[in-house]
């Protein structure tokens, strides 16, 4: 099946409404009607309409969507996936939510950069126009602030990696939460810096917002032997890391190293996929509805041993975040090919593209 | 041509090789308008849905006014073109998953529902597989004869079959639900491979199916119109229509004293024959739109593989069949019906009915543009390319069920080799849908 997106808060009155009259419409749905109107009053779905574009930085832009309903709010940090119409398909793509939570104008915000190779970022940095209907995924992530929030807040990011980030920064403003905040920035050239003018402003405003822009095209990469130089008192703080993996290894690897592993927070650019040599136990894996089962080692996604088996599988973007190739737990116990975590229970709605058996398994596919 | 060349294979004369080259050519067509889908193909599917639902809106709210005679007509015709679109150029094209590529949850075989009695699920099992994978194989493809009537000399005579005239008419008007039974596969069933819990599952689809429609068709509409009318008669106080005289107020002698119960009954005596007829007669519409699809669903499809001009196949010859060969058995076993571009749309494009079961998850629109380059590879390989005109496909469709509902029979004559006549220049014509994406620019966004 192909992606859909969220569905929507909807008024109780007019969900009655729609379901009582639906009957006159099968198959149907009185929605399928209300969109020949306007697009954004399908209640099947959440969608957005483009409000305006513009450019943060010379690589990327700020695309503002009015949701179509209530937005239901997001935790600063949180990503969400985007559905967009490229000569006739739909692709899905997840970006950090880059706006305030609350935002007193009612968009919402997302900040790609462009990759010239791609499909979708030169889309939406190059040639997506305001008015454009777009569909929003559900809000996912656990990149987000804690809550009571730490004194002391160290924030390390480069490049586009500062999109969850500013939505944290954006949220703490608006609180009036600025206390006592060290951000340790990177990016390759000086026009390249995403949300420059807002972390100046910030910078101006706050005695305790401290700001250190690195352009590594001059300046070297910031690392972890930089830290006690450019914030002396890293150990007393909740540290929030988002950049290229390696760069997020690396801070990861040393607050470890020192024993301070529960302090820092980080999201990395792509989910790691694989069994990342923790196999585990494997088990026959049997699709009910397909009448099928085979033999999974406990390092393959379900996806592929359901495909590897001949069954036309559901599937999406294949990393675990389109909620696509889903189906339901009937029996047995799931890995998470990401976390090594071992769980699930019976009706639980599982992603096969990110699990793996553990022991004998049943799923209603 | 003699008799023995008439029952040879038509394509005996192909050498391996050929069959193996001619196989990647038909391969690489369909790669070729695989790449090219894009804005415009989306565009076109796009507007002919939208174009659909509205027809069905402006069907029902002309049907409001079904006691119009004019009202009627119109709002029957509308209904029953959006019921014809619905079903041929949009629900047998998007289940057959080819809009798949566009990855739009709306559009979409995996989720699509269409508006007749067989269930989504049922159908694409015994149409898409059974029918599409093994196509005018006797014995095998079901829809040979649907299992009611002898349409191949080569099915055996038995005395049930001299009905089948009557038989086909009856499933020219009940279509819909020949489909749906036929789906469960009753020989299946009869012969007890079928497990009584899918012939449940069956049952309860093909019910859910029939609940669906009455409640639409034959009481919530009709309801909607009876209260309309019932409305416009109070406000305008029992001016609006005259009430063929069904007095209330004779019904009830005596109690009409009082004033206000006389007063109500007055207004009831006014409004509920109206409302009555109103109900009736958009129930008649709806009906008839009913009618119509399925007497052109049923014509369509039948013209598609049981013309004189189609082979049919044993299972001994199909036996070990190369994708060449399965190209091949495809390419002969159907039929085409040549018509107006608005024909084409209007019979979901299975007037290609070659070129659909050469590619039956191509989108129809582009079976137009693909038919030259198909015709060609006929020409060049020497091979029959079906094709009539639609009173003559039908004709010849419908001489053979009244034929073979005796015993005997034989295979008419078929077909030679196609051959490009002198005024064919190709593209032939344009398809609506090609017509249509050529003036819509690709959009940049």
């Amino acid at each position: 099946m192909a992606e859909r997106g969220a569905e929507p808060e909807v008024h109780p009155v007019r969900r009655r409404a729609l379901r009582a009259v639906r009957h006159l419409f099968s198959p149907l749905l009185p929605d399928d009607y209300l969109e020949l109107i306007n697009p954004l009053w399908t209640t099947k779905e959440l969608r957005g309409r483009v409000e305006k574009i513009e450019w943060q930085g010379s690589q990327a832009v700020t695309v503002s969507i009015m949701p179509g309903f209530n937005w239901p709010g997001h935790k600063p940090g949180q990503y969400i996936r985007l559905g967009v119409l490229i000569n006739g398909r739909f692709h899905w793509r997840a970006y950090s939510l880059t706006s305030d939570p609350e935002p007193e104008d009612g968009l919402i915000s997302l900040s790609p950069k462009v990759v010239e190779s791609g499909t979708v970022s030169p889309y939406l940095v190059h040639r997506i126009t305001p008015g454009t209907i777009v569909r929003l995924g559900e809000i996912e992530g656990v990149f987000t602030l804690p809550d009571p929030l730490p004194e002391k807040m160290l924030f390390i990011s480069a490049g586009s990696g500062i999109t969850p980030i500013i939505s944290m920064l954006r949220s703490l403003d608006h609180r009036q939460e600025v206390n006592d905040v060290v951000i340790v920035h990177s990016a390759h050239k000086a026009d390249e810096v995403m949300f420059g003018d807002v972390l100046k402003d910030l910078d101006d405003r706050y005695p305790g917002f401290r700001l250190h822009l690195r352009i590594t095209e001059h300046d070297s990469l910031f690392t972890v032997d930089q830290l006690d130089d450019v914030c002396p008192d890293w150990r007393e703080r909740e540290a929030f890391c988002s950049g290229p993996g390696e760069m997020t290894d690396s801070f990861l690897d040393h607050f470890e190293e020192n024993g301070l592993s529960d302090h820092i927070h980080y999201e990395r650019f792509q989910p790691v996929i694989g069994g990342q040599g923790k196999g585990g136990a494997g088990g026959k894996v049997h699709l009910t509805h397909s009448k099928v089962t085979a033999e999974c080692d406990g390092d393959t996604p379900i996806l592929e041993v359901g495909e590897e088996a001949g069954v036309k599988m559901p599937y999406g973007c294949r990393i675990g975040v389109c909620h696509t190739c889903v189906g339901t737990l009937l029996s047995g116990q799931i890995r998470d090919l990401r976390s090594g975590e071992v769980g699930g229970s019976k009706g639980d709605t599982i992603r096969t593209c990110v699990n793996t058996a553990e022991g004998d398994i049943a799923i209603g596919l | 041509m003699n008799k023995n060349m008439q029952k040879k294979s038509p394509f005996a004369h192909l050498t391996e090789e050929q069959i193996l080259e001619l196989e990647k050519e038909f391969d690489r067509i369909h790669e070729e308008v695989y790449n090219d889908l894009g804005e415009r193909d989306r565009r076109y599917i796009k507007s002919v849905i939208s174009a659909q639902r509205q027809l069905a809106v402006a069907g029902r709210v002309l049907l409001l006014a079904s006691l119009s005679r004019t009202s009627w007509i119109a709002g029957t015709a509308c209904l029953g073109t959006a019921k014809i679109l619905e079903n041929m150029e949009i629900g047998h094209n998007v289940m057959h998953g080819q809009w798949d590529w566009m990855n739009d949850p709306d559009i979409h075989s995996s989720t699509w529902d269409w508006d007749t009695a067989s269930t989504a699920h049922a159908w694409k099992h015994s149409h898409n597989y059974i029918h599409h994978t093994y196509t005018n194989i006797l014995g095998v493809d079901k829809d040979l004869g649907y299992e009611i009537m002898r349409i191949d000399p080569k099915q055996t005579w038995h005395p049930r079959y001299l009905l089948q005239p009557l038989y086909n008419l009856a499933l020219m008007a009940l279509f819909e639900w020949g489909v749906a039974v036929h789906d469960m596969d009753i020989d299946a069933i009869r012969r007890r491979e079928k497990p009584l819990s899918d012939v449940w599952e069956d049952l309860k689809g093909i019910s859910g199916k029939a609940r669906a429609q009455i409640i639409k068709d034959y009481v919530g509409w009709p309801l909607v119109s009876a209260l309309a009318v019932g409305a416009a008669q109070t406000a305008s106080q029992g001016r609006m229509v005259k009430p063929r005289s069904e007095p209330i107020r004779q019904l009830l002698p005596g109690s009409a004293k009082r004033r206000t119960l006389s007063r109500l009954i007055g207004a009831a005596d006014a409004v509920l024959p109206v409302a009555k007829r109103a109900f009736v007669s958009t129930l008649a519409a709806n009906a008839t739109a009913n009618l119509i699809r399925n007497v052109w669903t049923h014509a369509i499809i039948f013209c598609g593989h049981f013309p004189d001009q189609t082979y049919t196949f044993t299972q001994e010859e199909t036996e070990n069949e190369s994708r060449g060969e399965w190209y091949l058995r495809q390419l002969v076993g159907a039929a085409n019906i040549e018509g107006t571009p608005l024909f084409h749309v209007m019979s979901g494009n299975l007037g290609y009915q070659v070129e659909h079961h050469l590619y039956p998850d191509m989108p129809s629109t582009r079976y137009a543009e693909i038919a030259p380059k198909v015709k060609e590879i006929c020409e060049r390989y020497e091979l029959p390319y079906n094709t009539g005109r639609f009173g003559h496909q039908w004709g010849t469709v419908h001489r053979t069920i009244f034929r073979l509902a005796f015993p005997g029979g034989k295979p008419r004559s078929k077909p030679g080799p196609y051959k490009r006549t002198e005024d064919e220049k190709p593209p032939a014509r344009l398809s609506e849908a090609s017509r249509y994406r050529a003036r819509m620019p690709a959009s940049s966004a």
